[in-house]
């Protein structure tokens, strides 16, 4: 069976082109364009991964989405995305023990990221 | 409540206990000031001892003996002042000399009082003291937030930029790689779309234009008299071919002049916002109504639509810079977000208020009055 993925992002374009690359590789999709969205999906069903934007309704979204579906579903990887990053002097590093104890991401993904690399990281978390 | 410490440095018993009774019930309170402040006062008989509890308890207010029984007050003042202590340094001495007070004073004594004292010119100093620390520690903190402020605004505003970047970049690789095949519609699309998040971003860069120009302004700026309706009339004329495209009709409600003194460059931003965001967010077929009034040196401008609405608790936000109200039925409607942060600019910037009512799906009015200044000189440094 295939594995599901879900992406949550506000950005329609980015959507689009997330999901079209994911099912390219073989997954099934399922998609939700804001923060509270994607939380009514995880009430009913359970993912085998998710990919994350940063900021939606608020500046956190993603932060506070990762954390609820790492409380309901502690074995779902999760991939934030985000075009935030070092330029704006706001780092991430999900290895970083602060970030770590509630956000939960197993990764975070600048969102220029590369097809193939996009690719191993989502093998490599599903363990395929 | 806040408590300040307060060390004495005095090498007779009697003065540190009748300091310590003359400021233990004593509170200092500014109209000003949400709170009230006590303090908490330290004693010490030599100035080693002082040294240390200085070091331990990093008191606010140092009143010191300058004859002390090992080393000279002035020594301990200049231990405070090569330590970068944040301490203001009250000197009490019975023998004061016009060198000890120069000396003193170069090494950062904030006040003299002279032996004997009385209760009230000890307070008198506390109190004086008390609220420049007040004061000082108020404009540190809000240095603070601007700066605080500024660094969200730049990493939103990174965001915002590299988001349509990479939906574009995201539609050409994809183009590229003939990701759909021989699907041409499914590409025209992606060129659609990518043309749509250009267009987002060249509005964003115009805005962003509009918000450095009311932010870096002159301090203070010519005004001349314009005619607002005619300012209205080209807002209006810009929109047209959307408002055409939209099927939303818009009228405007006026006499024929309407003189205000005011920058025409700032109407114009009002006006262009609040007319374009009444056509974006109306129905097709639906309508847009301007009406202008100017009682006295009020000028009242009302922008009513027949569009979406807004939700009670998006009302709150919609000035605040970046905020777009998502829902399905603005998902294709694009826009950066600064519109009408810029817009309340300006508005405060004419001692003016802005009225928001609105029902969803049935429409929205803006309401804005501006007060015409009364010279020729717009005041923006408040």
């Amino acid at each position: 069976m295939k594995k599901k993925i879900l992406i949550v992002d506000d950005d329609m374009d980015y959507l689009f082109q997330m999901r079209s690359k994911v099912e390219q590789m073989g997954f099934e999709t399922i998609t939700a364009e804001s923060q509270a969205e994607a939380e009514k999906v995880i009430l009913e069903i359970k993912p085998d991964l998710c990919i994350l934007d940063l900021m939606m309704e608020s500046d956190d979204s993603g932060f506070i989405l990762s954390y609820k579906i790492k409380r309901k579903y502690p074995d779902v990887p999760v991939i934030i995305a985000t075009a935030v990053t070092a330029e704006t002097g706001m780092t991430f590093d999900v290895h970083a023990a602060e970030s770590t104890q509630w956000i939960n991401a197993d990764l975070f993904l600048d969102k220029g990221i590369r097809f193939d690399q996009l690719q191993r990281e989502i093998k490599k978390l599903l363990k395929l | 409540m806040a408590t300040y410490k307060i060390l004495i440095i005095d090498d007779e018993p009697g003065i540190r206990e009748g300091t310590k009774r003359i400021l233990q019930n004593f509170k200092v309170d500014y109209p000003f000031m949400d709170e009230q402040i006590d303090f908490q006062v330290l004693e010490a008989g030599t100035g080693k001892s002082g040294i240390e509890i200085i070091d331990r308890e990093l008191p606010e207010i140092l009143l010191l003996d300058n004859k002390l029984p090992d080393i000279q007050g002035v020594e301990v003042l200049e231990y405070v002042k090569s330590k970068h202590y944040d301490i203001i340094v009250v000197m009490i001495t019975s023998y004061a000399s016009l060198e000890l007070a120069v000396k003193a004073t170069r090494d950062g004594a904030f006040d003299f009082i002279p032996k004997p004292f009385t209760p009230q010119e000890i307070r008198a100093s506390v109190e004086n003291i008390t609220k420049q620390i007040f004061l000082k520690r108020m404009t540190q903190t809000l240095n603070n937030t601007g700066k605080q402020i500024r660094f969200q605004f730049l990493s939103v505003l990174s965001h915002e930029l590299k988001a349509p970047l990479n939906a574009i970049d995201g539609y050409l690789k994809m183009i590229k790689e003939r990701q759909f095949g021989n699907n041409v519609d499914a590409y025209d699309e992606m060129l659609d779309r990518s043309m749509e998040r250009i267009k987002g971003m060249r509005q964003l860069i115009l805005d962003l234009l509009d918000l450095t120009k009311i932010e870096t302004g002159k301090p203070t700026q010519k005004l001349e008299t314009v005619n607002i309706r005619k300012i209205v009339q080209m807002a209006v004329d810009t929109i047209r071919p959307y408002a055409i495209q939209k099927d939303v009709d818009v009228y405007i409600n006026s006499r024929e002049s309407i003189d205000m003194k005011a920058d025409p460059g700032e109407i114009e931003i009002i006006m262009n916002n609040l007319i374009s965001n009444a056509v974006k967010y109306n129905r097709t077929g639906g309508r847009v109504d301007i009406f202008l009034e100017k009682k006295e040196d009020k000028l009242k401008i009302t922008v009513s639509d027949t569009g979406i609405g807004l939700k009670l608790e998006d009302k709150e936000k919609i000035f605040d810079d970046f905020v777009r109200i998502k829902s399905s039925q603005t998902r294709e409607v694009t826009g950066s977000g600064l519109g009408l942060s810029i817009v309340k600019k300006i508005v405060d910037m004419y001692q003016g208020s802005i009225d928001v009512q609105s029902e969803p799906d049935k429409g929205t009015s803006f309401i804005i009055t501006l007060i015409e200044p009364e010279n020729n000189i717009l005041n923006h440094s408040k």
